[in-house]
């Protein structure tokens, strides 16, 4: 006999086996050396003091204990990240509905506002942070010329303390495409029937919207409601090319400060200290949000108890 | 025209033009929100071209000058030339191809797993995939650059490709084996019979049939490495590797350098054009498959 027999006389559930982990083998190890692994490091590394060029020493709490009572920029930060979060997450939602409620009539050339509404959302990257360094530019930038088109002097924008996180939060605005068209998607699949049957029994508009829209939409703007608050706490690119934070700390977004203490001062622990703390507060958020969910999602087959 | 019948009640042909006037009423009114609207969402990027377009001594006039006159299209080949932009795109070509062969191969292989194959421990294995979905990268960012930094892969393209080549990221792989699962398990079992082994029916059978997903999936990650700004940032140093992201980011801070209110706007716009173009392109050519795999990951996600 051969040696090849002994994979042969392997029962087929057994070769299945062995296929199976060949097939994830790529993503086990990614998994291990990428995710587990570094998640688990990170925690240990979170009690340390560490600056990459000396081995990290056990502070045990102290960088979890500075964070809350010895580091403004770090409150700064949070204050940041959760100011834009309150208003671009459920602003940028109500105009993303509002945006696709219209554009799911059959109106004239509706395909071709869909295009325009949605193209801004394509772009991403540092060519789009240039692009709206410019429009929010205090005298010859778009934003101000049009401003001053009615009569309204506009504030200098990136540059005034006051404004640059609004002014950030307005840009959101722009690249809302994407949760337009999942609100698209989601409207077309509520069943006409249930606004004919509405509209028969004497509903109006807004009471149809109320009753049927929102609920049968309520899926949807729960999954626009956690990825926003996730993305909010990784917003980085926008704030490190427009601002660098500034002015003074007015756009000091937790992941630019994360990344400022991780590979500008190259502290590592602080900055892993950092990332698990983000992570409680999106684990938190979003489990919060998980929690409330049976009082205003409404999952078709599923009965409120 | 005869508004009521001999009946008493409104004519047919009353109620038919009532119900087209109100309809047309309602559509215009549509029409009319949805106009404005769409002039604010284009016009950054008509403002971009205009300015891309100007002479440098027209960006800065009051009033604005909205059609440049003359067009000066030498202003591209002066964004293009400023610094060695076709380097950097070869640089951001490389990256985004590997990244993208290795996304696809891995992330695919690991959902065929997943979805079609039964071993011991799959189903506990799939759900830490699926939670690593809500992991935050931040989590196991420092302890992954000590690594990459142990190996001597800071300062090259390793650490932006070789993650690809490890099963992607967990949403994709989540996404294709959704769309493995839904085609028939008795393909599997015919091809079986047939003498075929698992790498013919996960290549010859199931990828073909998930052509879309794997479309939709390769326009997600040609997007985010293209537009990759984070991890360049933080793994590239010299300039011979920068990317398309970074040599913008370099050319905004040099062109805003001696005087902050005169940047060479109309160079650092006509870069950011030629930067964004290919994602546009992209978008007109495959604006279903991109719809597609949005909606996916809203509705089904």
């Amino acid at each position: 006999m051969k040696k090849t027999s002994g994979w042969n006389r392997l029962s087929l559930t057994r070769k299945e086996a062995i296929f199976g982990y060949i097939f994830i083998l790529p993503w086990l190890i990614g998994f291990l050396a990428l995710r587990l692994g570094p998640m688990i490091a990170s925690f240990f590394l979170s009690f340390t003091e560490y600056a990459i060029i000396s081995s990290p020493h056990f502070i045990g709490l102290a960088n979890f204990v500075k964070m809350f009572t010895d580091d403004p920029s770090f409150l700064d930060s949070l204050r940041v990240t959760l100011t834009y979060a309150i208003f671009a997450i459920p602003i940028g939602m109500a105009i993303s509905l509002a945006i696709a409620m219209l554009l799911n009539q059959k109106v004239p050339g509706v395909t071709v506002w869909r295009t325009i509404y949605y193209l801004p959302s394509v772009v991403s990257g540092v060519a789009v942070s240039t692009l709206w360094v410019w429009l929010f530019h205090s005298q010859f930038g778009l934003i101000n010329l049009a401003l001053g088109g009615i009569g309204i002097q506009g504030p200098a924008w990136l540059r005034d303390p006051d404004w640059a996180l609004i002014a950030l939060i307005i840009m959101s605005f722009w690249s809302i495409g994407g949760g337009m068209v999942i609100n698209l998607a989601g409207l077309q699949g509520i069943p006409t029937e249930l606004y004919e049957a509405a509209s028969i029994d004497g509903a109006n508009a807004w009471q149809r919207f109320w009753r049927i829209t929102i609920p049968m939409l309520s899926p949807v703007l729960f999954f626009n409601l956690i990825m926003g608050v996730i993305e909010t706490f990784q917003y980085f690119t926008n704030a490190y090319v427009m601002t660098n934070g500034g002015p003074g700390r007015s756009t000091l977004f937790y992941n630019l400060y994360l990344f400022q203490n991780a590979f500008r001062y190259y502290k590592m622990g602080y900055a892993s200290a950092l990332a698990w703390v983000m992570f409680l507060i999106i684990l938190v958020l979003t489990l919060t949000i998980f929690k409330s969910s049976p009082y205003w999602v409404y999952y078709e087959g599923l009965r409120k108890r | 025209m005869e508004l009521v019948n001999r009946t008493g009640l409104p004519s047919q042909r009353w109620l038919n033009f009532r119900k087209w006037f109100r309809n047309f009423r309602f559509k215009t009114l549509i029409t009319i929100v949805i106009i404005p609207g769409a002039i604010l969402f284009i016009a950054p990027f008509l403002w971009m071209i205009s300015t891309s377009l100007k002479d440098p001594k027209m960006v800065y006039i009051f009033p604005p000058q909205i059609i440049p006159n003359p067009a000066v299209w030498s202003n591209y080949i002066r964004a293009m030339t400023r610094m060695p932009f076709q380097d950097y795109a070869l640089n951001t070509i490389q990256i985004t191809v590997l990244c993208l062969i290795g996304h696809l191969l891995t992330a695919s292989m690991t959902a065929y797993g997943f979805a079609r194959l039964r071993f011991p421990g799959r189903d506990f294995l799939f759900i830490l995939l699926i939670s690593s979905i809500m992991l935050p990268t931040q989590v196991t960012l420092i302890p992954t650059f000590i690594i990459f930094r142990y190996l001597g892969w800071v300062d090259t393209f390793k650490p932006l490709i070789v993650p690809d080549w490890l099963g992607g990221v967990p949403f994709t792989v989540f996404l294709l084996r959704q769309f493995m699962t839904s085609i028939p398990i008795e393909l599997d079992e015919a091809a079986k019979i047939e003498g075929a082994n698992f790498f013919d029916i996960y290549w010859r059978i199931i990828l073909p049939l998930i052509k879309p997903a794997l479309g939709a999936v390769t326009i997600f990650v040609f997007l985010w490495n293209w537009n990759d700004f984070y991890y360049a940032v933080i793994y590239i140093n010299s300039q011979n590797k920068w990317t398309l992201q970074l040599a913008l980011n370099a050319l905004h801070r040099s062109s805003a350098a001696p005087d902050k209110s005169f940047m060479e706007m109309e160079i650092l716009m006509a870069a950011s054009i030629v930067i964004m173009l290919p994602c546009l392109i992209i978008f007109f050519f495959a604006q279903r498959l991109f719809i597609q795999g949005i909606v996916i990951t809203g509705v089904k996600g």
